[in-house]
């Protein structure tokens, strides 16, 4: 599409909100204001227009477990939540660790309907025992590294890893999980694993990880951020660690601002997910993480299984949920935010953190890349998982009612969702 | 009450139920031909994927002297093998049309999965850590017919709280009946939590034998000590076992209960074992009353 005016909405963007129409030509930005008119016309009367939102982790499975979810549809997943570009995590099989399989990712996410950028694992296989060839990947534009689904347990070669990456302009994500502590847990250690009789994950699994790569972040200099933080206690540690001047930067994840151990009570192992649901003053802490800017992004940890998998007992079905589609609506209906920073938290702050804010969660200004998001924040909507885009129903907010709803998504100038439907 | 599954489905009201129904399944079981045609024509499948004697023996036998038809799925034999999923095993089992599906699983959680894939009842025979409704009602049968009532009743479990179904279902019954619990087991064979357990903990199993009317050993096993909660089972006999010279610290007329199998010379010496305050095999006696009970309240009179 040409040219394209996005009428009658709110414009919010880190410069600031006013209602402004947007108008759109060859790809960018070509006039903010009043009165715009354009050849096409998309409606964003009652809505606000934000920068596209940057989901910094998502498992879009593929290569390899193509039955749970595919680049294809997983980007569809993301534009009706309103991304424009999302992270793959590298945990496929085989594992993104090398330039061929960055390659391939890149390859499957050509034409889907959001930009589709990778994260490069640490090590080899995602084994911790190796690093992987960071430099190659680098090349091919990753900028972010993780052997998410893991943390890097060698607390040495973590350290290598850090100045090895502090070359390459590029930043280390980790997954902090102690997997001593955490060894045989599917769920949060405590009032509800006790009872439940389920292996529980104590909190200090993960604070004993955030706390040594902290350390290490100050030894080397190098950035690192946290991925899916859960506990007050690793909020408290990267709060001080930022007032500390240490160069860390955290992420939290939606089931874990909205969602407690206590729904393990039904067995279901929709509620498993990793790092697990924690209590209700984690849940807090990670609110007011992200309200006081100790957090500097929602991410999704969008991760599909399909049903047989999740119909496993309990403590043998694979930790996970999907969340591309209900991010947004849960941001804006739980973290009790103004919207411009429930957007920043979800646009701008993590298109910094992966190096897209070239393209992705810039101001909406003239000249700058037309990655939009539309979104009606009044439209209340009840999640029903079989409408969901994804290939996988794994949804732990089946029946729940949210507020806040995707109308239009716009990628590069081309509308790839038009009223709530993909276009792609 | 359609399932099973937990001592809460039940409450000091439902227990108390399968108290009264249970005396006269005992009467039943002590005739020259103890078999009643209650659940005649009804069939009663037992789906163990966990090892077991006793529990599974005990349930067969109750649904039999009801006359229920009984069907038994082995592991070994079936398409688990071939790698069917929990759900297609039981939805299969409850398309033949059965009545009741008595589970036991290495996972806690799994009575409920199957109860809500399933038009049968369901029987929680053992999930995990979690919970043994059917041993905790045959243990307050046990201790009633020695002293007719729980309430006030001092009752310490001794051991491995943490990994023990047994322990969690006996907390819900003996406190809903009114006794006192006290937990006796060092730190690390206690569950991490006990927020809203209505219960006293100690470390101290000396402190607490003479001031109990029951102490309830758990069954100890050889792999904690591989997993560093403790450093030998030496040590644990030593701080925590049922020595004979330690049972002469119970007051005279306490009782002494094990769920079983025992590990004699472990959690509790031989001879306490079998001495006559030692109600053991009461246990094992009154598990099958108990069970014609739960399936008489689940399938007979009007179910259905």
């Amino acid at each position: 599409m040409k040219e394209l005016v996005v009428k009658g909405g709110t414009v919010v963007d880190a410069t600031g909100s006013r209602r402004a129409d947007v108008l759109i030509r060859n790809g960018a930005v070509a006039g903010v204001g009043e009165g715009l008119d354009g050849k096409h016309v998309l409606d964003a009367s009652g809505c606000i227009v934000a920068p596209g939102l940057v989901d910094l982790h998502a498992h879009l499975r593929q290569p390899g477990r193509e039955e749970a979810e595919t680049v294809e549809t997983a980007a569809r997943a993301a534009a009706l939540g309103g991304y424009t570009a999302v992270v793959a995590m590298p945990n496929t099989d085989p594992p993104i660790d090398s330039a061929a399989v960055v390659r391939e990712v890149l390859d499957l996410g050509t034409g889907a309907a959001c930009d589709v950028r990778v994260a490069g694992a640490i090590t080899v296989g995602r084994r911790g025992d190796q690093l992987a060839p960071m430099a190659e990947m680098a090349a091919m534009g990753v900028r972010l590294f993780t052997d998410d689904g893991s943390g890097v347990q060698d607390a040495r070669l973590m350290r290598r890893a850090l100045e090895y990456a502090s070359a390459l302009g590029v930043t280390l994500a980790q997954h902090c999980e102690d997997e001593a502590l955490a060894a045989g847990g599917h769920m949060h250690e405590g009032e509800w694993s006790s009872r439940l009789g389920i292996p529980g994950i104590p909190a200090a699994a993960e604070e004993v990880m955030v706390a040594r790569d902290i350390a290490l972040a100050r030894l080397t200099g190098a950035p690192v951020h946290f991925l899916h933080l859960s506990t007050a206690g690793a909020v408290e540690l990267v709060r001080l660690a930022k007032a500390a001047g240490v160069p860390v930067t955290a992420e939290a994840a939606p089931h874990h601002f909205t969602l407690t151990h206590a729904e393990v009570a039904s067995y279901d192992p929709v509620f498993k997910v990793s790092p697990p649901l924690r209590t209700e003053a984690d849940v807090a802490a990670v609110k007011a993480g992200l309200a006081d800017g100790t957090l500097d992004a929602v991410a999704t940890d969008h991760a599909p299984h399909p049903q047989e998998d999740k119909e496993e007992p309990f403590d043998q079905a694979p930790p996970g949920m999907l969340g591309l589609e209900t991010a947004l609506p849960l941001a804006l209906t739980e973290l009790d935010l103004p919207v411009e920073r429930v957007v920043a938290l979800l646009s701008w702050q993590p298109a910094r953190i992966a190096a897209l804010d070239g393209e992705h969660g810039g101001p909406v200004v003239e000249g700058r890349p037309a990655n939009l998001c539309v979104f009606d924040p009044a439209e209340a909507w009840v999640v029903e998982p079989e409408r969901l885009a994804s290939r996988s129903r794994n949804t732990p907010y089946a029946g729940r009612k949210l507020t806040g709803r995707v109308r239009h998504t716009i990628l590069r100038g081309e509308p790839v969702v038009v009223d709530g439907e993909a276009q792609r | 009450m359609k399932h099973l599954l937990s001592v809460e489905d039940l409450g000091a009201d439902g227990i108390e139920e399968v108290m009264r129904l249970t005396d006269s399944f005992v009467e039943v079981s002590g005739r020259a031909i103890p078999k009643v045609p209650t659940l005649r024509g009804r069939t009663v499948v037992s789906l163990f994927y966990e090892e077991s004697t006793r529990t599974r023996l005990s349930f067969e036998t109750a649904a039999k002297r009801l006359s229920a038809d009984t069907m038994n799925f082995s592991i070994a034999t079936s398409s688990v093998k071939k790698g069917e999923s929990l759900r297609d095993t039981v939805q299969t089992i409850d398309a033949m049309g059965v009545d009741a599906i008595i589970v036991r699983h290495a996972s806690a959680g799994v009575p409920w999965q199957v109860a809500s894939w399933v038009d049968a009842s369901v029987i929680n025979a053992g999930d995990g850590w979690h919970e043994h409704p059917t041993q905790a009602l045959l243990d307050c049968y046990t201790i009633r017919e020695r002293v007719s009532s729980l309430a006030g009743l001092r009752i310490a479990i001794v051991g491995d709280v943490k990994h023990s179904r047994v322990a969690r279902s006996d907390v819900l019954a003996f406190t809903a009946l009114g006794a006192d619990v006290t937990l006796v087991a060092p730190p690390t064979l206690l569950p991490p939590s006990l927020a809203g357990w209505p219960v006293e903990v100690s470390h101290d199993v000396d402190d607490v034998l003479p001031k109990a009317d029951v102490v309830y050993l758990l069954r100890m096993q050889r792999e904690r000590q591989t997993e560093a909660l403790l450093p030998s089972l030496r040590e644990y006999t030593a701080r925590f076992g049922l020595t004979r010279e330690r049972a002469r610290l119970l007051a005279d007329d306490a009782l002494v209960m094990h769920p079983g199998p025992m590990n004699r010379g472990v959690e509790i010496a031989a001879e306490v074992a079998d001495l006559p305050r030692s109600v053991i095999t009461r246990q094992v006696a009154n598990g099958v009353a108990v069970r014609m009970a739960v399936l008489f309240l689940l399938l007979g009179a009007g179910r259905r």
